[in-house]
């Protein structure tokens, strides 16, 4: 089946955060606003951009970043802040249980069900996008991030809708569709703003980490938007997948096979015993 | 809007000023995104760097309040330029469809001669009395021949015509001149000035888009103005991708203005009966404009029909020949009388106004100077908030200092039902009217407006007729039936639009509407938009045009969408267009044409595209100048309907922290102050203030106030300002402060940002500073009301308030 991606275009956002709140809605991410008594617990830091951070309950946000070269013209920027559903994701690798997987069509789903609260894939993830909590009460900790819309029973992909991000967007600055196609259209996009003169303009995600399922069009390096210039997993967690996972499902497997054995062996006396 | 959302996608370029289309208009902001696609430039002019500038090609910086001083040096430099190049202009058009040939007075005197003022003032320079704070505008008159008709000069040289004296009038505007009063660098004045004009060429098109920036000052009117003049001299009215666009801030304000919400019209921009009109001829004499020119469709000539027509659709049979069709039932304004928002208020609070009806509005929060708004309250014997929340107005008395036990005001709150909750139509900025469908049931006892008022008329039909009182029969004459339980939404939509009463049959255009009572229609400019069933069979509610969803391109595959909803007037989706065309009836721009003449069509030659101005010939064949609604058939860049003068000239807001840097004369001469004691000075409060929304929040912020997701993302009233003035207060990001006018003061968050600059000008630094206005002491989110900063001053023509250019200081807490 095709690969699906979100393309973001950061040169059409106006930052609206429709998508922000769009992807709370969705996903029913609003239980945990802290309220007070006569009114909302959120306060103004001195900047557009709140929550100041992503967390359990903000998969998405917005980043807002002012740039003034010395002699040059201000710039606002805009940047999305969310899972890039790498196709070389190191929370897969890490995931101890496969609650972190590939979706068929290559973004990386979210079994929230079976996480056990690790935590592995927040320190593996190059873009430091999951966030766990821990219930203070039962002491499990779940981790949260962008599902892609297919969270179970809130599954928009399934349904063949785009996610929601993208539904809500007014300047048309995110699309989903078949991957090659959006890069296909993403380039021609950057040919065009380079032609306008924005002669760094590029496109993020086409081929990092074997490829992004949320790909962007910037107008300059992604280190002036806070994303790293060339995102790569760290030798841990390669070490992880490669090293010690494989010893770890070998020695779960002999752990089976061990139990397997101690069953057959008791089943042997049993059966012997009862024959006698 | 003379043109359309859709259209946006066809301009050259699009020059947002006084609006901020990416922060307060963001799913219209698509259209602009579409321009840009296909190569347009997108020009943003603000006091500081926002959304929209961030998306912009071109960012110049204004100090709030100094449009017309910007817009004069850009004409300034369009009417030199055409000295030059005439042929990058479109000449046919500025001598052929505007008044720049005709001859004004030869006594008229401009602000050039004059130290800022035009010929006729009644008081002096900067004459404090309201009384003489006007003018007598005999001197702004044209020269007319022996029939009446104007004289015009075709070759633009006689120093009495418009194109001369407008010449004179902006050539004291240079672009030091608008450094000096803007603040905008030169050099990217030249840039704003170059990039837009090169749409003076024929084929191409600019547009402006603006907002309550430009309107909310005591010369707002002006402002507007000043941006219709350049667009005539660059031919960019009437045509695909041009015009003028006031992008409205919320769904249904096109709407409620068309019918008739502000004082002094009734629906369709009649204007209103006066005390001193004693008979319906009278009226219709005052208000008729005339125009003895044959080639002058004069339009308004008209009115007689439209007027007897609207009282024929509220009185019915009680309206006949013999009682001015009830034209005296109708309510009259005191001549010369102001009835506008901030004149209610100051009756409430003088004590004269006794009962408040507050529907879907919350002053307490969006009025100016809302500290005096919310005391005026305190005195009134009753109140009706009619609203979806409790909102500030509604709890008026909760107010963090009111004095509650001196407060007898009775409160009514009628919960009322919000737009997906009822049925019927809104009118958006491009004048289109959609239809739309009830979704879900209101909450708890929640109703429409529409029930609300039906009940409120015939409680008040039932009470007159028993008890009597003054002016009983204007409740007890109307014709009110639009079913007894519910009233039927598709009744009032008809009645709107209007019958032939001899045939009982809906009017299909208001060209068929009469002045001998054999007609009716609520609103003659939306007559043509609810007709009978087989003349639009295939709406989805057959004959309400409205209810239309047809995705067809339309004419000349230009995004008109003729098909989708309807538009007033007949349909028209860009209005003037006769001014798309040369005098052959050829469009200027072969590549967007919006309407053409086809010799070739039907017997002798028809318009085609879009629904065409006027109807007739094409001007060459003996047809008709083409601004039918102008009496004299020509655009005006000669104005002399307006308060302060016939040309925008640049005056300093009420408050300001410089001198006028173009006359003697400070701040407009025409407007009227009513707390002069209210004045705050620059040296007290030396920064300038405005106010603004975020796209985040809505309004006096009872919708999204109470909202957690959207609270989260723009959780504070904040103010913004510079680094440089940060740095000279000692104030630290994100930590609170005071912003304190001569009427109030807030407590807000500190936003400091690269994208204010302090504005240099003529050597000296003036800092400006923005408020967002969306807070209050009701809600999920609470915060000072920025308003509480605003002056109780008005524009000199529409008194709409002063809300985006006054004096503050910024302290630490």
């Amino acid at each position: 089946m095709a690969e699906k991606a979100i393309l973001y275009d950061a040169t059409k956002c106006t930052a609206c955060r429709g998508c922000q709140v769009a992807c709370k809605q969705w996903n029913e991410n609003d239980e945990f606003i802290p309220t007070i008594q006569n009114g909302v617990n959120s306060t103004n830091r001195g900047s557009y951009e709140n929550p100041i951070d992503l967390s359990p309950q903000t998969w998405l946000k917005m980043r807002f970043t002012e740039v003034e070269p010395s002699g040059g013209k201000l710039r606002w920027l805009f940047t999305r802040q969310a899972c890039m559903h790498c196709t070389d994701a190191g929370c897969v690798r890490v995931c101890p249980n496969g609650s972190l997987y590939h979706h068929e069509l290559g973004f990386v789903a979210y079994n929230k069900d079976t996480c056990t609260g690790c935590g592995y894939c927040i320190d593996a993830c190059p873009f430091s996008v999951p966030r766990y909590t821990r219930n203070i009460i039962t002491g499990f900790a779940k981790m949260d991030k962008c599902t892609f819309c297919t969270s179970q029973g809130l599954d928009r992909i399934a349904e063949g809708i785009e996610p929601a991000c993208v539904k809500t967007c007014p300047p048309k600055a995110l699309r989903y569709g078949n991957r090659n196609d959006l890069v296909a259209e993403a380039k021609s996009r950057v040919q065009v703003l380079k032609l306008k003169g924005y002669s760094g303009a590029n496109l993020y995600g086409e081929n990092e980490l074997g490829g992004l399922h949320v790909m962007y069009i910037l107008e300059d390096s992604p280190d002036v938007y806070g994303l790293p210039v060339d995102p790569q997993i760290s030798g841990l967690t390669a070490a992880w997948q490669n090293v010690v996972q494989p010893v770890g499902w070998a020695a779960g497997g002999l752990m089976v096979a061990v139990l397997g054995l101690n069953w057959l062996v008791a089943r042997r006396a049993g059966v012997n015993k009862e024959t006698k | 809007m003379t043109n359309h959302w859709n259209d946006i996608a066809n301009s050259d370029c699009v020059m947002a000023i006084g609006s901020n289309p990416a922060e307060n208009h963001p799913a219209a902001f698509g259209h602009i995104t579409i321009a840009q696609d296909r190569g347009a430039k997108l020009i943003s002019i603000d006091p500081r760097f926002t959304r929209t500038s961030a998306k912009a090609d071109v960012y110049a910086p204004l100090r709030s309040g100094t449009d017309i001083a910007f817009i004069n040096g850009m004409i300034k430099y369009v009417l030199d330029d055409i000295d030059n190049n005439p042929d990058n202009y479109n000449m046919t058009y500025i001598t052929e469809y505007t008044n720049a040939p005709y001859l004004v007075n030869p006594d008229y005197k401009g602000p050039a001669d004059l130290e800022g003022l035009f010929s006729g003032y009644a008081g002096v320079s900067n004459e404090a009395e309201n009384s003489k704070r006007k003018y007598n505008k005999s001197t702004w008159q044209y020269q007319k021949d022996a029939t009446g008709v104007p004289i015009r000069d075709m070759t633009l040289q006689d120093p009495n015509c418009v194109f001369q004296l407008m010449k004179k009038h902006v050539a004291r505007y240079t672009p030091e001149k608008v450094n000096a009063v803007c603040g905008t660098p030169v050099a990217t004045f030249l840039e704003v000035c170059h990039t837009f004009a090169a749409t003076g060429q024929k084929g191409k098109s600019g547009t402006i888009l603006y907002a309550m920036g430009t309107t909310q000052h005591t010369y707002g009117t002006q402002n507007i103005r000043s941006y219709c003049l350049l667009q005539l001299l660059l031919a960019n009215i009437g045509i695909a991708g041009g015009g003028i666009n006031a992008m409205r801030g919320e769904s249904n304000v096109q709407g409620s203005t068309d019918h008739c919400l502000l004082f002094h019209i009734l629906p369709g921009y009649l204007k209103v009966p006066v005390d001193a009109d004693a008979t319906l001829a009278d009226y219709l004499k005052r208000i008729t404009p005339t125009s003895s020119d044959p080639l002058s469709l004069n339009w308004w000539k008209n009115t007689n029909k439209y007027v007897v027509s609207l009282l024929k659709a509220w009185y019915g049979d009680n309206a006949t020949k013999d009682n001015d069709f009830g034209l005296h039932y109708l309510p009259k304004m005191e001549s010369g009388k102001d009835y506008s928002h901030i004149s209610l208020f100051e009756a409430m609070n003088d004590g004269i106004i006794k009962g408040l009806m507050c529907w879907g509005q919350n002053p307490a929060v969006g009025g100016p100077n809302s500290n005096q708004e919310r005391a005026a309250m305190d005195k009134l014997d009753w109140m009706v908030v009619t609203d979806l929340w409790k909102t500030e107005t509604a709890e008026f008395w909760k107010r963090p200092d009111a004095d509650t036990a001196n407060i007898n005001t009775e409160v009514f709150l009628l919960p009322a039902k919000n737009s997906w909750e009822k049925e019927g139509s809104v009118t958006n900025s491009s004048r289109w009217m959609q239809w739309r469908y009830k979704a879900s049931d209101g909450p708890g006892e929640a109703e429409d407006d529409l029930w609300m008022t039906d009940q409120l008329a015939k409680r008040l039909m039932k009470l007159y007729a028993e008890e009597g009182g003054p002016s009983a029969e204007s409740i007890t004459k109307m014709d009110w039936n639009y079913g007894a339980g519910h009233p039927d939404v598709h009744a009032v939509a008809k009645e709107i639009n209007g019958y032939d009463l001899t045939t009982g049959k809906l009017m299909n255009s208001f060209a068929n509407l009469t002045a001998d009572g054999s007609t009716s229609s609520g609103n003659w400019l939306y007559c043509n938009s609810y007709v009978e069933p087989e003349a639009e069979p295939d709406a989805p509610i057959p004959g309400n045009r409205s209810s239309r969803r047809s995705l067809e391109d339309g004419p000349f595959n230009i995004g008109l969408y003729s098909r989708w909803a309807w538009c007033w007037p007949v349909n028209r989706r860009i209005i003037y267009n006769r001014a798309a065309v040369d005098l052959d009836g050829n469009p200027w721009d072969e590549e967007h044409p919006v309407v053409k003449w086809n010799p070739a069509a039907g017997t002798s030659g028809a318009w085609q595209g879009d629904v065409i101005d006027g109807g007739g010939l094409p001007m060459n064949q003996g047809g008709h100048y083409p601004f039918i609604m102008k009496s004299d058939g020509h655009s005006s860049l000669f104005g002399a309907g307006m308060a302060e003068g016939p040309l925008p000239e640049h005056y300093e807001p009420w408050e300001t922290p410089v001198d006028n840097a173009m006359s003697n004369q400070t701040s407009n001469p025409a407007f009227k102050i009513w707390h002069p004691n209210e004045h705050g000075t620059s040296d007290k409060y030396p920064i300038v203030c405005s106010t603004y929304r975020v796209c985040e929040q809505w309004q006096g912020g009872q919708m999204t106030r109470n909202m957690p997701w959207v609270i989260e993302a723009q959780p504070e009233a904040f103010v913004e300002m510079s680094e440089e003035l940060a740095a000279e207060k000692n104030i630290a990001n994100g930590e609170k402060v005071i912003v304190e006018s001569a009427r109030g003061k807030v407590n807000v968050v500190a936003l400091v940002t690269k994208r204010y600059k302090p504005f240099q000008m003529n050597g000296k630094s003036v800092h400006q500073v923005g408020v967002v206005w969306h807070w209050g002491y009701t809600g999920l989110s609470t915060g000072d009301s920025a308003n509480l900063l605003t002056p109780h001053v008005g524009d000199a023509n529409t008194m709409i308030p002063e809300y985006k250019a006054f004096l503050v200081d910024v302290k630490k807490v």
